[in-house]
């Protein structure tokens, strides 16, 4: 082994003072050139660890390898193998804490920008005037119907039709990508990216019907008179509050409706869009998580003088990625670690004036192993504030759970499946992602759309 | 794509809009509500539900025009299509035989009470129907009504047809009919709704109503549906839209509804009910 090279390639981004008052994309991606200079740190591992991080288990130094070898073709078609949406983990994966982190080189503190890479490759094969349509196994005539069009949906369809399947693929919303396209905004994941491969899918012969509500449009039980395999991927639910007084303020927002008027309904188009978003001023964002990010800089976007994270641990138990973290803070949004909001404190007309909260320092780790959070009596203060966005997380989504009685539910208001399958309570039906696990990563999603589909290839054809 | 069957402006300022959603109306019940969003930068209004033919797959939808996304709807033709009508979402409304029942509709709440009034009365309670406006000129669908409705009772402001006053006059309002009843359901705006609950509530009997929050998904997801009820957060979108309009916080509502007031060049609406 040659000397190891810890000369990790940075992606350019948009300067900091540009992009906080825009909607383009953030990061910029890799040219060819750094491209090949970055894939060339791969030490293409014997036992490559990188790939038991990641929960589609792509052949990671494959993939790498042709882009070192210029095979651009080849390391799309590797990374497609295990993967239908490169272009979409390549920028919104936790590379750093799945496969980043088992990398050899990470020990010297530059692991190979694995991340990066698959978006490269990705972004390389959609500029192509063509594309290599995978093979498609012979149609095997079984109907499979996959609820919901988010990352773990979209897995499960593109597993599916290309083992042979019928796949129809229905989303309760005007546009199809889940959380991609209501949730995630422009700048970090452009709207045009999970469309292209929402396309790609119906190309292979997904039948995409939007604007269809299961458990309303028709119950779960009618579908599975049609279908032979169900999948639910339904995903986020009714947003949680902090359950303090002053949260039906106006002024005060979930994240799930913050991100929804700007990214699903366009409002950072307004008044061309005609769903309106206040432009606040002065906007507390509650939370720590990527979600939390989110909200953060789009306020920013939207013109906002000053920007809050309020978090009720410290910096170091933020949940949110590293990168979202500090993109953040490089773009003027102000962090107070260790706070707590109180009480919502209204003008005479029911907006929002100002937070109390309280400071906190931590104690004991607590059930997560994170050090619990402990008010300091009377540390209370006012922060005077036009808008407050509470992204502490959300509860599933209730209506198929609230019109299918015999599906086994847990306390939490998560399906109940088996962790190996994805199999839910009732026959015929498989479940994954958020509806499962209660709110968590577009990859993990993917991973349990993955398991879940293997589980209904095995099914259709046992 | 969902095509528009007919389009009329049924009253002033009220449009009456049919259009063919065979998958929609298969499920619909009384009380429930679409979603409806004419393409790309409008934004997603919920309608109730007014009548459906789940033979022709027509749903009808009476909507009042308020705002750039309204006007655009007031703008279809026979003919043409809109990209989105999702549902029917929401719960619907509790359709029991329970006596005697006062279905009080006013505005758009005149249309969506129909399938309340004709479940019930197939149920076999006695149904006295109560038709609200300014003037005679504001109210429309009496024959529909009528015809499942044991009494119609109709009351305009002036006077110019039935009886003269406001709906606030409960007490009147049951020394005519002669008993209690048993219910009150109330489908109108939000004034009309909050004065109801106000003006019923000594006689102890559930008074409910259909809120009009601000929605976007409506299927549970984004939250800003939210009310207090009973001093807890419900989402209408999936909790609702139905509640006792007893214990509804109004204030809070009616505040919540004046968020976008500042931002939605709303058209100046003084000639329905008065309150929106």
């Amino acid at each position: 082994m040659g000397k190891l090279n810890l000369n990790r390639v940075e992606m350019p981004k948009q300067a900091y003072f540009i992009r906080r008052r825009n909607f383009d994309e953030v990061a910029l991606g890799y040219t060819t050139e750094m491209a090949i200079e970055e894939a060339k740190r791969c030490l293409d591992c014997k036992k490559p660890l990188c790939v038991e991080g990641c929960p589609v288990e792509i052949d990671i130094p494959g993939f790498i390898r042709r882009i070192a070898a210029e095979d651009f073709a080849g390391a799309i078609k590797t990374l497609k193998e295990k993967n239908c949406l490169p272009a979409v983990c390549g920028r919104v994966c936790p590379q750093e804490e799945q496969c980043e982190i088992k990398c050899i080189l990470e020990k010297k503190g530059a692991p190979v920008a694995i991340g990066r890479l698959e978006r490269f490759a990705a972004e390389w094969e959609a500029a192509q005037a063509t594309m290599d349509m995978p093979e498609i196994k012979e149609k095997t005539g079984k109907k499979v119907l996959v609820i919901g069009s988010g990352p773990a949906g979209i897995t499960v369809a593109g597993d599916l039709i290309l083992a042979g399947h019928d796949v129809s693929m229905f989303e309760a919303l005007h546009e199809p990508g889940g959380v991609l396209t209501y949730g995630i905004p422009e700048f970090r994941l452009p709207g045009r990216i999970v469309r292209r491969e929402i396309d790609y899918l119906i190309k292979l012969g997904v039948k995409l019907v939007n604007n269809y509500v299961v458990g309303k449009t028709r119950s779960l039980s009618k579908l599975l008179e049609e279908y032979d395999a169900i999948f639910l991927g339904t995903g986020a639910g009714l947003p949680w509050f902090m359950e303090i007084p002053g949260e039906n303020l106006n002024g005060v927002y979930s994240a799930n409706e913050y991100l929804t008027r700007v990214n699903l309904m366009r409002g950072y188009q307004y008044p061309k869009a005609y769903t309106p978003v206040i432009r606040h001023k002065r906007v507390a964002v509650v939370g720590g998580g990527n979600v939390a990010m989110d909200c953060a800089r789009t306020a920013l976007r939207l013109g906002a003088e000053e920007v809050y994270i309020v978090y009720r641990r410290s910096q170091k138990e933020l949940p949110a990625r590293l990168e979202e973290f500090e993109n953040a803070e490089e773009e003027g949004v102000i962090f107070h670690f260790l706070t707590l909001p109180e009480k919502l404190i209204g003008d005479e007309n029911g907006w929002l004036k100002e937070i109390e909260c309280s400071k906190m320092e931590l104690g004991e780790p607590d059930a997560s192993g994170r050090r619990r959070p402990i008010r300091i009596d009377g540390s209370e203060f006012i922060m005077p504030m036009d808008a407050c966005i509470v992204a502490i997380g959300n509860s599933p989504n209730p209506i198929i759970p609230d019109t299918t009685p015999e599906l086994e539910m847990s306390r939490k208001g998560t399906i109940v499946v088996d962790e190996a399958t994805g199999k839910t309570s009732i026959d015929r039906v498989w479940a994954g992602g958020d509806i499962v696990t209660g709110a968590a990563t577009v990859i993990l999603a993917m991973g349990a759309g993955r398991k879940a589909a293997r589980a209904m290839h095995e099914f259709l054809v046992g | 794509m969902f095509k528009i069957i007919e389009r009329t402006m049924i009253v002033p300022n009220l449009h009456l809009l049919v259009v063919h959603a065979p998958d929609v109306v298969q499920e619909m019940q009384p009380g429930q509500f679409v979603i409806v969003h004419s393409g790309e930068g409008a934004e997603r209004i919920p309608l109730t539900a007014a009548d459906w033919d789940k033979e022709t797959g027509y749903l009808t939808i009476v909507f009042m025009e308020v705002g750039t996304s309204t006007n655009k709807l007031a703008e279809l033709k026979p003919g043409d299509v809109i990209p989105t009508v999702v549902g029917p979402l929401g719960r619907p409304a509790a359709i029991e035989n329970f006596g005697t029942v006062i279905c009080i509709g006013g505005c758009f709440g005149m249309g969506s009470i129909y399938p309340v009034v004709k479940a019930l009365k197939e149920k076999g309670n006695t149904v006295i129907t109560v038709m609200e406006g300014r003037s005679k000129n504001l109210l429309y669908w009496e024959d529909k009504l009528s015809k499942y409705s044991d009494r119609l009772i109709k009351i305009t402001r002036d006077g110019s047809y039935g009886y003269k006053g406001h709906i606030k006059k409960a007490d009147d309002l049951i020394r005519e009919i002669g008993i209690v009843p048993d219910r009150v359901i109330a489908n109108g705006c939000t004034t009309l709704s909050y004065k109801t609950s106000k003006e019923y509530a000594h006689y102890d009997i559930p008074v409910i109503v259909t809120l009009n929050t601000i929605m976007i998904d409506g299927t549970g997801m984004c939250g800003v549906c939210r009310c207090s009820v009973d001093g807890k957060m419900k989402f209408a979108c999936v909790d609702g839209p139905h509640f006792d309009g007893r214990l509804v916080d109004w204030e809070e509502l009616s505040k919540r509804r004046q968020q976008y007031i500042g931002e939605e060049a709303f058209l100046v609406h003084h000639s329905g009910c008065g309150g929106r």
